[in-house]
Protein backbone atom coordinates (compact mmCIF):
# COMPACT_ATOMS: atom_id res chain seq x y z
CA UNK A 1 0.00 0.00 0.00
CA UNK A 2 2.67 2.40 1.10
CA UNK A 3 4.78 1.32 -1.82
CA UNK A 4 2.06 2.04 -4.39
CA UNK A 5 1.48 5.48 -2.94
CA UNK A 6 5.19 6.26 -3.16
CA UNK A 7 5.29 4.91 -6.68
CA UNK A 8 2.39 7.07 -7.78
CA UNK A 9 4.01 10.03 -6.11
CA UNK A 10 7.25 9.42 -7.97
CA UNK A 11 5.31 9.02 -11.19
CA UNK A 12 3.45 12.29 -10.69
CA UNK A 13 6.71 13.95 -9.80
CA UNK A 14 8.37 12.66 -12.95
CA UNK A 15 5.41 13.77 -14.97
CA UNK A 16 5.66 17.23 -13.48
CA UNK A 17 9.38 17.34 -14.15
CA UNK A 18 8.73 16.37 -17.77
CA UNK A 19 6.05 19.02 -18.08
CA UNK A 20 8.47 21.65 -16.82
CA UNK A 21 11.03 20.55 -19.37
CA UNK A 22 8.53 20.61 -22.18
CA UNK A 23 7.49 24.15 -21.35
CA UNK A 24 11.11 25.18 -20.82
CA UNK A 25 9.98 25.90 -17.30
CA UNK A 26 12.72 24.24 -15.31
CA UNK A 27 14.43 27.56 -14.65
CA UNK A 28 11.16 29.27 -13.67
CA UNK A 29 12.68 32.20 -15.52
CA UNK A 30 9.40 34.10 -15.64
CA UNK A 31 9.59 34.48 -11.89
CA UNK A 32 12.72 36.59 -12.03
CA UNK A 33 12.00 38.27 -15.33
CA UNK A 34 10.46 41.44 -13.79
CA UNK A 35 13.42 41.87 -11.42
CA UNK A 36 15.89 41.20 -14.20
CA UNK A 37 14.24 43.77 -16.46
CA UNK A 38 14.25 46.49 -13.81
CA UNK A 39 17.85 45.87 -12.75
CA UNK A 40 19.06 45.75 -16.37
CA UNK A 41 17.12 48.83 -17.41
CA UNK A 42 18.10 50.98 -14.44
CA UNK A 43 21.57 49.73 -13.50
CA UNK A 44 23.28 47.37 -15.97
CA UNK A 45 22.51 49.09 -19.28
CA UNK A 46 23.11 52.63 -17.97
CA UNK A 47 26.37 51.44 -16.46
CA UNK A 48 27.52 49.93 -19.77
CA UNK A 49 26.29 52.99 -21.66
CA UNK A 50 28.26 55.10 -19.18
CA UNK A 51 31.45 53.31 -20.22
CA UNK A 52 30.62 54.18 -23.85
CA UNK A 53 29.93 57.83 -23.01
CA UNK A 54 33.29 58.06 -21.21
CA UNK A 55 34.89 57.82 -24.66
CA UNK A 56 32.97 60.84 -25.99
CA UNK A 57 32.95 64.60 -25.52
CA UNK A 58 29.19 64.69 -24.90
CA UNK A 59 28.04 67.76 -22.98
CA UNK A 60 24.94 66.14 -21.51
CA UNK A 61 22.19 67.69 -23.63
CA UNK A 62 23.16 68.21 -27.28
CA UNK A 63 22.16 65.65 -29.92
CA UNK A 64 25.62 65.44 -31.47
CA UNK A 65 28.95 64.43 -29.98
CA UNK A 66 32.01 62.60 -31.20
CA UNK A 67 34.14 59.74 -29.97
CA UNK A 68 37.49 60.98 -28.78
CA UNK A 69 39.20 57.75 -27.74
CA UNK A 70 41.00 57.84 -24.43
CA UNK A 71 41.19 61.64 -24.25
CA UNK A 72 38.88 61.88 -21.22
CA UNK A 73 40.96 59.24 -19.44
CA UNK A 74 44.19 61.14 -20.19
CA UNK A 75 42.49 64.27 -18.93
CA UNK A 76 41.33 62.49 -15.79
CA UNK A 77 44.78 61.19 -14.89
CA UNK A 78 46.41 64.58 -15.40
CA UNK A 79 43.66 66.49 -13.56
CA UNK A 80 44.86 67.42 -10.04
CA UNK A 81 41.20 67.51 -8.92
CA UNK A 82 40.92 63.79 -9.66
CA UNK A 83 43.56 62.93 -7.08
CA UNK A 84 42.16 65.34 -4.53
CA UNK A 85 38.72 63.80 -4.96
CA UNK A 86 40.02 60.22 -4.89
CA UNK A 87 41.98 61.04 -1.75
CA UNK A 88 38.85 62.48 -0.10
CA UNK A 89 36.75 59.50 -1.19
CA UNK A 90 39.28 57.09 0.31
CA UNK A 91 39.41 59.16 3.48
CA UNK A 92 35.61 59.08 3.76
CA UNK A 93 35.48 55.35 2.97
CA UNK A 94 38.39 54.07 5.02
CA UNK A 95 38.27 56.71 7.78
CA UNK A 96 34.59 56.18 8.55
CA UNK A 97 35.03 52.41 8.34
CA UNK A 98 37.82 52.33 10.91
CA UNK A 99 36.05 54.76 13.22
CA UNK A 100 32.63 53.09 12.93
CA UNK A 101 34.06 49.67 13.70
CA UNK A 102 36.20 50.67 16.66
CA UNK A 103 33.47 52.81 18.22
CA UNK A 104 30.70 50.38 17.24
CA UNK A 105 32.53 47.44 18.80
CA UNK A 106 33.24 49.48 21.92
CA UNK A 107 29.57 50.40 22.26
CA UNK A 108 28.52 46.79 21.67
CA UNK A 109 30.90 45.51 24.35
CA UNK A 110 29.55 48.10 26.78
CA UNK A 111 25.90 47.36 26.00
CA UNK A 112 26.49 43.64 26.17
CA UNK A 113 26.86 44.15 29.93
CA UNK A 114 23.83 43.91 32.09
CA UNK A 115 23.15 47.63 32.59
CA UNK A 116 19.77 49.17 33.43
CA UNK A 117 20.30 52.03 30.99
CA UNK A 118 21.19 49.63 28.15
CA UNK A 119 18.09 49.79 25.99
CA UNK A 120 17.80 53.58 26.22
CA UNK A 121 21.44 54.02 25.16
CA UNK A 122 20.95 51.57 22.31
CA UNK A 123 17.88 53.45 21.05
CA UNK A 124 19.59 56.85 21.14
CA UNK A 125 22.74 55.61 19.39
CA UNK A 126 20.66 53.89 16.71
CA UNK A 127 18.26 56.80 16.15
CA UNK A 128 20.34 58.68 13.51
CA UNK A 129 20.36 55.56 11.29
CA UNK A 130 16.70 56.09 10.44
CA UNK A 131 17.05 59.82 9.80
CA UNK A 132 17.95 60.97 6.30
CA UNK A 133 21.72 61.53 5.94
CA UNK A 134 20.86 64.87 4.35
CA UNK A 135 18.89 65.98 7.43
CA UNK A 136 21.58 64.60 9.73
CA UNK A 137 24.05 66.73 7.78
CA UNK A 138 21.89 69.82 8.34
CA UNK A 139 21.55 69.03 12.03
CA UNK A 140 25.34 68.92 12.38
CA UNK A 141 25.52 72.07 10.29
CA UNK A 142 23.65 73.83 13.12
CA UNK A 143 26.44 72.60 15.37
CA UNK A 144 29.46 73.52 13.23
CA UNK A 145 28.14 76.61 11.40
CA UNK A 146 30.36 79.70 11.54
CA UNK A 147 27.46 82.07 12.21
CA UNK A 148 25.49 81.03 15.26
CA UNK A 149 26.67 77.42 15.34
CA UNK A 150 26.59 75.63 18.70
CA UNK A 151 30.33 74.96 18.65
CA UNK A 152 31.15 78.66 18.25
CA UNK A 153 28.69 79.53 21.02
CA UNK A 154 30.93 77.42 23.26
CA UNK A 155 34.12 79.03 21.95
CA UNK A 156 32.72 82.49 22.54
CA UNK A 157 31.53 81.48 26.00
CA UNK A 158 35.09 80.50 26.93
CA UNK A 159 36.49 83.69 25.43
CA UNK A 160 38.13 82.41 22.26
CA UNK A 161 37.54 83.43 18.66
CA UNK A 162 34.83 81.64 16.65
CA UNK A 163 36.20 79.18 14.09
CA UNK A 164 35.02 78.52 10.55
CA UNK A 165 35.46 74.76 10.75
CA UNK A 166 33.29 73.92 7.74
CA UNK A 167 35.08 76.47 5.56
CA UNK A 168 38.54 75.18 6.47
CA UNK A 169 39.76 72.58 3.95
CA UNK A 170 42.25 71.21 6.47
CA UNK A 171 39.47 70.28 8.88
CA UNK A 172 36.21 69.79 7.03
CA UNK A 173 36.91 66.36 5.48
CA UNK A 174 37.37 65.06 9.03
CA UNK A 175 34.10 66.65 10.12
CA UNK A 176 32.41 64.77 7.28
CA UNK A 177 33.99 61.50 8.47
CA UNK A 178 32.82 62.26 12.00
CA UNK A 179 29.23 63.02 10.96
CA UNK A 180 29.02 59.90 8.78
CA UNK A 181 30.36 57.81 11.67
CA UNK A 182 27.98 59.38 14.15
CA UNK A 183 25.07 58.58 11.86
CA UNK A 184 25.82 54.94 11.08
CA UNK A 185 27.75 53.68 14.11
CA UNK A 186 24.40 52.29 15.34
CA UNK A 187 24.35 49.71 12.56
CA UNK A 188 27.85 48.49 13.39
CA UNK A 189 26.88 48.39 17.07
CA UNK A 190 23.76 46.27 16.47
CA UNK A 191 25.60 43.82 14.20
CA UNK A 192 28.38 43.44 16.79
CA UNK A 193 25.85 43.03 19.59
CA UNK A 194 24.14 40.23 17.66
CA UNK A 195 27.56 38.67 17.07
CA UNK A 196 28.55 38.94 20.74
CA UNK A 197 25.30 37.38 21.88
CA UNK A 198 25.83 34.40 19.59
CA UNK A 199 29.16 33.53 21.27
CA UNK A 200 28.65 30.69 23.72
CA UNK A 201 29.38 31.54 27.38
CA UNK A 202 31.20 28.22 27.72
CA UNK A 203 34.29 29.54 25.95
CA UNK A 204 34.66 32.27 28.54
CA UNK A 205 34.04 29.87 31.40
CA UNK A 206 36.74 27.56 30.10
CA UNK A 207 39.12 30.51 29.75
CA UNK A 208 38.32 31.59 33.32
CA UNK A 209 39.33 28.16 34.58
CA UNK A 210 42.61 28.55 32.70
CA UNK A 211 43.07 31.91 34.45
CA UNK A 212 42.93 34.11 31.33
CA UNK A 213 42.58 37.85 31.83
CA UNK A 214 40.04 40.06 30.05
CA UNK A 215 42.39 41.14 27.29
CA UNK A 216 43.46 37.55 26.57
CA UNK A 217 39.82 36.47 26.42
CA UNK A 218 39.01 39.37 24.08
CA UNK A 219 41.89 38.53 21.76
CA UNK A 220 41.57 34.76 21.76
CA UNK A 221 37.78 34.30 21.91
CA UNK A 222 35.81 37.45 21.11
CA UNK A 223 37.67 38.74 18.05
CA UNK A 224 38.02 35.41 16.19
CA UNK A 225 34.38 34.49 16.80
CA UNK A 226 33.23 37.96 15.75
CA UNK A 227 34.95 37.64 12.35
CA UNK A 228 31.69 37.19 10.39
CA UNK A 229 30.26 40.38 11.98
CA UNK A 230 33.52 42.21 11.31
CA UNK A 231 33.40 41.19 7.63
CA UNK A 232 29.81 42.38 7.17
CA UNK A 233 30.49 45.66 8.94
CA UNK A 234 33.67 46.43 7.04
CA UNK A 235 32.15 45.72 3.67
CA UNK A 236 28.92 47.61 4.44
CA UNK A 237 30.75 50.62 5.87
CA UNK A 238 33.38 50.85 3.20
CA UNK A 239 30.84 50.72 0.37
CA UNK A 240 28.66 53.29 2.17
CA UNK A 241 31.61 55.57 2.91
CA UNK A 242 33.03 55.47 -0.62
CA UNK A 243 29.62 56.43 -2.05
CA UNK A 244 29.12 59.29 0.41
CA UNK A 245 26.98 62.06 -1.06
CA UNK A 246 24.17 63.54 1.05
CA UNK A 247 26.22 64.48 4.12
CA UNK A 248 28.72 66.36 1.98
CA UNK A 249 25.97 68.26 0.16
CA UNK A 250 24.48 69.30 3.50
CA UNK A 251 27.70 70.25 5.30
CA UNK A 252 30.08 71.81 2.77
CA UNK A 253 28.63 71.22 -0.70
CA UNK A 254 32.10 69.99 -1.63
CA UNK A 255 33.75 73.30 -0.86
CA UNK A 256 35.64 75.45 -0.43
CA UNK A 257 36.46 74.95 -4.12
CA UNK A 258 36.68 71.18 -4.48
CA UNK A 259 38.39 70.68 -1.13
CA UNK A 260 35.86 68.30 0.44
CA UNK A 261 34.35 66.88 -2.76
CA UNK A 262 33.87 63.10 -2.97
CA UNK A 263 33.75 61.26 -6.28
CA UNK A 264 29.92 61.24 -6.08
CA UNK A 265 29.53 64.97 -5.54
CA UNK A 266 32.30 65.73 -8.04
CA UNK A 267 30.55 63.68 -10.73
CA UNK A 268 27.26 65.36 -9.95
CA UNK A 269 28.82 68.80 -10.39
CA UNK A 270 30.56 67.85 -13.61
CA UNK A 271 27.31 66.68 -15.12
CA UNK A 272 24.79 69.20 -13.85
CA UNK A 273 26.80 72.36 -13.26
CA UNK A 274 29.63 72.11 -15.77
CA UNK A 275 27.83 70.26 -18.62
CA UNK A 276 30.77 67.89 -18.88
CA UNK A 277 28.90 64.59 -19.23
CA UNK A 278 31.66 62.68 -21.02
CA UNK A 279 34.14 63.53 -18.31
CA UNK A 280 31.59 62.82 -15.56
CA UNK A 281 31.09 59.35 -17.05
CA UNK A 282 34.87 58.81 -17.05
CA UNK A 283 35.00 59.70 -13.36
CA UNK A 284 32.12 57.27 -12.84
CA UNK A 285 34.12 54.43 -14.38
CA UNK A 286 37.04 55.21 -12.09
CA UNK A 287 34.74 55.29 -9.07
CA UNK A 288 33.17 51.94 -9.95
CA UNK A 289 36.65 50.42 -10.35
CA UNK A 290 37.84 51.77 -7.00
CA UNK A 291 34.76 50.51 -5.16
CA UNK A 292 34.95 47.15 -6.90
CA UNK A 293 38.63 46.61 -6.08
CA UNK A 294 38.41 47.76 -2.45
CA UNK A 295 35.21 45.93 -1.55
CA UNK A 296 36.36 42.72 -3.26
CA UNK A 297 39.73 42.90 -1.53
CA UNK A 298 38.09 43.46 1.85
CA UNK A 299 35.57 40.68 1.28
CA UNK A 300 38.18 38.13 0.15
CA UNK A 301 40.63 39.02 2.91
CA UNK A 302 38.09 38.72 5.69
CA UNK A 303 36.33 35.67 4.24
CA UNK A 304 39.70 33.92 4.43
CA UNK A 305 40.15 35.05 8.01
CA UNK A 306 36.73 33.64 8.84
CA UNK A 307 37.72 30.24 7.49
CA UNK A 308 40.98 30.28 9.45
CA UNK A 309 39.11 31.26 12.61
CA UNK B 1 33.76 40.72 45.44
CA UNK B 2 30.20 41.99 45.36
CA UNK B 3 31.30 45.53 46.12
CA UNK B 4 33.73 45.36 43.21
CA UNK B 5 31.05 44.16 40.81
CA UNK B 6 28.68 46.92 41.77
CA UNK B 7 31.43 49.53 41.42
CA UNK B 8 32.17 48.21 37.94
CA UNK B 9 28.46 48.40 37.07
CA UNK B 10 28.43 51.98 38.32
CA UNK B 11 31.36 53.02 36.16
CA UNK B 12 29.90 51.30 33.09
CA UNK B 13 26.49 52.89 33.69
CA UNK B 14 28.15 56.28 33.96
CA UNK B 15 30.00 55.65 30.68
CA UNK B 16 26.74 54.62 28.99
CA UNK B 17 25.07 57.77 30.34
CA UNK B 18 27.81 60.01 28.99
CA UNK B 19 27.65 58.33 25.59
CA UNK B 20 23.87 58.72 25.52
CA UNK B 21 24.18 62.40 26.40
CA UNK B 22 26.80 62.87 23.68
CA UNK B 23 24.53 61.27 21.08
CA UNK B 24 21.66 63.50 22.14
CA UNK B 25 23.61 66.74 21.55
CA UNK B 26 22.69 67.26 17.88
CA UNK B 27 19.02 66.56 18.62
CA UNK B 28 19.04 68.99 21.51
CA UNK B 29 20.58 71.69 19.29
CA UNK B 30 18.01 70.91 16.59
CA UNK B 31 15.20 71.35 19.09
CA UNK B 32 16.41 74.61 20.62
CA UNK B 33 17.06 76.02 17.12
CA UNK B 34 13.64 74.98 15.90
CA UNK B 35 11.66 76.62 18.72
CA UNK B 36 13.51 79.96 18.96
CA UNK B 37 12.45 83.13 17.18
CA UNK B 38 14.58 84.17 14.19
CA UNK B 39 15.75 87.26 16.06
CA UNK B 40 16.86 85.29 19.13
CA UNK B 41 20.67 85.22 19.05
CA UNK B 42 21.12 83.52 22.42
CA UNK B 43 23.47 80.55 22.65
CA UNK B 44 22.27 77.42 20.87
CA UNK B 45 22.82 75.57 24.16
CA UNK B 46 20.38 77.64 26.17
CA UNK B 47 16.81 76.39 26.28
CA UNK B 48 14.31 79.20 25.56
CA UNK B 49 11.46 79.95 28.00
CA UNK B 50 9.01 80.08 25.08
CA UNK B 51 8.14 77.99 22.03
CA UNK B 52 7.76 79.84 18.75
CA UNK B 53 5.10 77.72 17.04
CA UNK B 54 5.22 80.08 14.05
CA UNK B 55 8.49 78.52 12.85
CA UNK B 56 6.61 75.29 12.30
CA UNK B 57 3.58 76.75 10.57
CA UNK B 58 5.69 78.98 8.29
CA UNK B 59 8.10 76.15 7.43
CA UNK B 60 5.19 73.74 6.82
CA UNK B 61 3.58 76.13 4.35
CA UNK B 62 6.64 77.58 2.64
CA UNK B 63 8.38 74.25 2.14
CA UNK B 64 5.09 72.60 1.14
CA UNK B 65 5.83 69.76 3.55
CA UNK B 66 2.30 68.33 3.44
CA UNK B 67 2.54 67.61 -0.26
CA UNK B 68 6.08 66.26 0.12
CA UNK B 69 4.95 63.96 2.92
CA UNK B 70 2.27 62.46 0.66
CA UNK B 71 4.84 61.97 -2.13
CA UNK B 72 7.28 60.28 0.25
CA UNK B 73 4.55 57.95 1.52
CA UNK B 74 3.40 57.03 -2.00
CA UNK B 75 6.91 56.38 -3.34
CA UNK B 76 8.10 54.46 -0.28
CA UNK B 77 5.07 52.21 0.03
CA UNK B 78 4.81 51.35 -3.67
CA UNK B 79 8.54 50.72 -3.94
CA UNK B 80 8.50 48.47 -0.86
CA UNK B 81 5.57 46.42 -2.17
CA UNK B 82 7.11 45.95 -5.63
CA UNK B 83 10.46 45.16 -4.07
CA UNK B 84 9.08 42.45 -1.82
CA UNK B 85 6.87 40.92 -4.51
CA UNK B 86 9.45 40.83 -7.33
CA UNK B 87 12.37 40.16 -5.04
CA UNK B 88 10.86 37.17 -3.28
CA UNK B 89 9.59 35.63 -6.55
CA UNK B 90 13.01 36.00 -8.15
CA UNK B 91 14.85 34.65 -5.13
CA UNK B 92 12.55 31.62 -4.95
CA UNK B 93 13.23 30.62 -8.56
CA UNK B 94 16.96 31.26 -8.21
CA UNK B 95 17.30 29.44 -4.91
CA UNK B 96 15.21 26.41 -5.88
CA UNK B 97 16.05 25.85 -9.54
CA UNK B 98 19.81 25.78 -9.78
CA UNK B 99 20.07 25.42 -13.55
CA UNK B 100 23.15 26.78 -15.25
CA UNK B 101 21.20 29.80 -16.50
CA UNK B 102 19.91 30.56 -13.03
CA UNK B 103 23.39 30.39 -11.52
CA UNK B 104 24.58 33.04 -13.94
CA UNK B 105 21.51 35.20 -13.32
CA UNK B 106 22.08 34.99 -9.56
CA UNK B 107 25.72 36.02 -9.97
CA UNK B 108 24.55 38.94 -12.10
CA UNK B 109 22.12 40.12 -9.41
CA UNK B 110 24.69 39.86 -6.64
CA UNK B 111 27.46 41.40 -8.77
CA UNK B 112 25.33 44.46 -9.48
CA UNK B 113 25.60 45.32 -5.76
CA UNK B 114 29.14 46.64 -6.20
CA UNK B 115 28.13 49.07 -8.97
CA UNK B 116 27.71 52.44 -7.30
CA UNK B 117 24.29 53.62 -8.52
CA UNK B 118 25.63 57.09 -9.20
CA UNK B 119 28.06 55.84 -11.85
CA UNK B 120 25.07 54.99 -14.03
CA UNK B 121 23.70 58.47 -13.52
CA UNK B 122 24.69 60.16 -16.78
CA UNK B 123 23.08 57.66 -19.20
CA UNK B 124 20.24 56.92 -16.80
CA UNK B 125 19.27 60.56 -16.71
CA UNK B 126 19.12 60.67 -20.50
CA UNK B 127 17.07 57.49 -20.65
CA UNK B 128 14.57 58.79 -18.11
CA UNK B 129 14.16 62.02 -20.08
CA UNK B 130 13.72 60.09 -23.36
CA UNK B 131 11.07 57.83 -21.84
CA UNK B 132 9.18 60.87 -20.58
CA UNK B 133 9.49 59.60 -17.02
CA UNK B 134 10.95 62.78 -15.53
CA UNK B 135 9.01 64.10 -12.55
CA UNK B 136 6.87 61.00 -12.08
CA UNK B 137 6.37 58.86 -9.01
CA UNK B 138 6.98 55.87 -11.26
CA UNK B 139 10.63 56.70 -11.96
CA UNK B 140 11.36 57.19 -8.26
CA UNK B 141 9.67 53.88 -7.45
CA UNK B 142 11.46 51.92 -10.17
CA UNK B 143 14.81 53.48 -9.40
CA UNK B 144 14.64 52.65 -5.73
CA UNK B 145 13.42 49.15 -6.54
CA UNK B 146 16.37 48.65 -8.91
CA UNK B 147 18.83 49.96 -6.33
CA UNK B 148 17.52 47.63 -3.64
CA UNK B 149 16.58 44.48 -5.62
CA UNK B 150 20.03 42.86 -5.56
CA UNK B 151 20.24 42.98 -1.77
CA UNK B 152 16.61 41.85 -1.45
CA UNK B 153 17.16 38.83 -3.70
CA UNK B 154 20.38 38.01 -1.86
CA UNK B 155 18.63 38.08 1.53
CA UNK B 156 15.56 36.12 0.37
CA UNK B 157 17.63 33.49 -1.46
CA UNK B 158 19.82 32.93 1.60
CA UNK B 159 16.76 32.56 3.80
CA UNK B 160 14.96 30.16 1.43
CA UNK B 161 18.06 27.96 1.07
CA UNK B 162 18.73 27.76 4.78
CA UNK B 163 15.27 27.55 6.35
CA UNK B 164 12.53 26.43 3.93
CA UNK B 165 12.42 22.62 3.54
CA UNK B 166 12.05 21.39 -0.05
CA UNK B 167 9.63 18.65 1.03
CA UNK B 168 6.92 21.25 1.57
CA UNK B 169 6.82 22.23 -2.08
CA UNK B 170 7.12 18.64 -3.27
CA UNK B 171 4.12 17.64 -1.21
CA UNK B 172 2.11 20.50 -2.64
CA UNK B 173 3.21 19.64 -6.16
CA UNK B 174 1.90 16.14 -5.75
CA UNK B 175 -1.43 17.65 -4.84
CA UNK B 176 -1.33 19.28 -8.25
CA UNK B 177 -0.90 22.88 -7.14
CA UNK B 178 0.87 25.11 -9.65
CA UNK B 179 4.13 26.90 -8.90
CA UNK B 180 2.61 30.31 -8.36
CA UNK B 181 -0.01 29.13 -5.88
CA UNK B 182 2.58 27.00 -4.08
CA UNK B 183 4.68 30.11 -3.74
CA UNK B 184 1.97 32.41 -2.48
CA UNK B 185 0.09 29.92 -0.29
CA UNK B 186 2.97 27.96 1.21
CA UNK B 187 6.33 29.65 0.73
CA UNK B 188 5.63 33.36 1.04
CA UNK B 189 3.98 33.13 4.50
CA UNK B 190 7.08 31.31 5.76
CA UNK B 191 9.30 34.15 4.59
CA UNK B 192 7.78 36.58 7.08
CA UNK B 193 10.93 37.17 9.20
CA UNK B 194 13.10 38.06 6.23
CA UNK B 195 10.25 40.05 4.65
CA UNK B 196 10.21 42.16 7.80
CA UNK B 197 13.96 42.74 7.50
CA UNK B 198 13.69 43.73 3.84
CA UNK B 199 10.68 45.94 4.51
CA UNK B 200 12.38 47.85 7.32
CA UNK B 201 15.83 48.30 5.75
CA UNK B 202 14.43 49.26 2.35
CA UNK B 203 11.71 51.62 3.64
CA UNK B 204 14.20 53.63 5.68
CA UNK B 205 16.57 53.78 2.72
CA UNK B 206 13.89 54.74 0.19
CA UNK B 207 12.23 57.24 2.53
CA UNK B 208 15.58 58.96 3.03
CA UNK B 209 16.73 58.74 -0.57
CA UNK B 210 18.14 62.01 -1.82
CA UNK B 211 20.70 61.10 -4.49
CA UNK B 212 18.12 59.92 -7.00
CA UNK B 213 15.20 62.02 -5.93
CA UNK B 214 17.17 65.21 -6.59
CA UNK B 215 17.85 64.14 -10.19
CA UNK B 216 14.49 62.82 -11.23
CA UNK B 217 11.99 64.78 -9.13
CA UNK B 218 12.66 68.38 -10.13
CA UNK B 219 9.05 69.55 -10.19
CA UNK B 220 7.85 70.64 -6.76
CA UNK B 221 4.53 68.77 -7.11
CA UNK B 222 6.26 65.34 -7.01
CA UNK B 223 9.17 66.15 -4.68
CA UNK B 224 9.80 64.07 -1.57
CA UNK B 225 10.66 65.36 1.90
CA UNK B 226 14.44 65.26 1.45
CA UNK B 227 14.37 67.19 -1.84
CA UNK B 228 11.96 69.79 -0.51
CA UNK B 229 14.11 70.24 2.57
CA UNK B 230 17.28 70.71 0.51
CA UNK B 231 15.72 73.47 -1.56
CA UNK B 232 14.17 75.05 1.54
CA UNK B 233 17.63 75.13 3.12
CA UNK B 234 18.99 76.73 -0.06
CA UNK B 235 16.41 79.52 0.13
CA UNK B 236 16.56 80.11 3.90
CA UNK B 237 20.23 79.55 4.71
CA UNK B 238 20.16 82.61 6.94
CA UNK B 239 17.01 81.57 8.82
CA UNK B 240 18.24 78.43 10.48
CA UNK B 241 15.25 78.41 12.85
CA UNK B 242 12.88 77.76 9.98
CA UNK B 243 15.17 75.12 8.48
CA UNK B 244 15.45 73.40 11.86
CA UNK B 245 11.68 73.40 12.28
CA UNK B 246 11.27 71.88 8.81
CA UNK B 247 13.99 69.28 9.46
CA UNK B 248 12.33 68.32 12.74
CA UNK B 249 8.93 67.84 11.10
CA UNK B 250 10.42 65.95 8.16
CA UNK B 251 12.20 63.46 10.44
CA UNK B 252 9.30 62.95 12.80
CA UNK B 253 7.26 60.34 10.86
CA UNK B 254 10.18 57.86 10.65
CA UNK B 255 11.23 58.56 14.24
CA UNK B 256 7.72 57.78 15.49
CA UNK B 257 7.54 54.57 13.46
CA UNK B 258 10.97 53.62 14.80
CA UNK B 259 10.11 54.25 18.43
CA UNK B 260 6.99 52.10 18.17
CA UNK B 261 8.51 49.28 16.15
CA UNK B 262 12.02 49.50 17.55
CA UNK B 263 12.25 45.80 18.35
CA UNK B 264 11.61 44.90 14.70
CA UNK B 265 14.12 47.43 13.41
CA UNK B 266 16.90 46.11 15.58
CA UNK B 267 16.03 42.41 15.36
CA UNK B 268 15.49 42.70 11.63
CA UNK B 269 18.94 44.15 11.11
CA UNK B 270 20.56 41.58 13.39
CA UNK B 271 18.74 38.69 11.66
CA UNK B 272 19.63 40.01 8.22
CA UNK B 273 23.29 40.32 9.16
CA UNK B 274 23.54 36.86 10.65
CA UNK B 275 21.77 35.17 7.73
CA UNK B 276 23.53 37.23 5.07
Amino acid sequence: MVQTVTKTAVKVKNKNAKMYKKRGDSSLWWMYLPSLLIVCLFIVFPFIDGIRISFTNWNGFSQTYSYIGFDQYKRMFSDPDTWLVVKNTLLYGIGSTILQNIVGLGYALLLNQNLKIRSLTRTIIYLPVIISPLIMGYIWYFFFAYNGGALNDLFVLFGSEPVNALGNPAVNPYIIVFVNTFQFVGIAMIIYLAGLQSISKEYYEAANIDGANSWQKFKAITIPLLMPSITINLVLNIIGGLKLFDVIVALTNGGPGNASQSMSTFMYNLYFSRQDAGYAATQGVLMALIILVISMAALLYFKRKEVEA
Amino acid sequence: MKARTSRKTWILTLAALLITAFHLIPFYILLTTAIKRTGDFSSKWSFPDYVNIENFTIAWEQANLGNALVNSIIITSFAAIVLILFGSLAAYALARRTTKLNKYIYILFVGVMVIPPLTALVPLYRMVVNFGLMNTHLVAVLNNVAAFLPLTIFLYAGFIRSTIPKELEEAAKIDGANTLSIFFKIIFPLLKPITATVLIISSVYIWNDYQFAIFFLQDSSVQTLTVVLASFFGQNGSQLNLVAAAALMASLPMVIVFLFLQRFFIEGLAAGSVKG
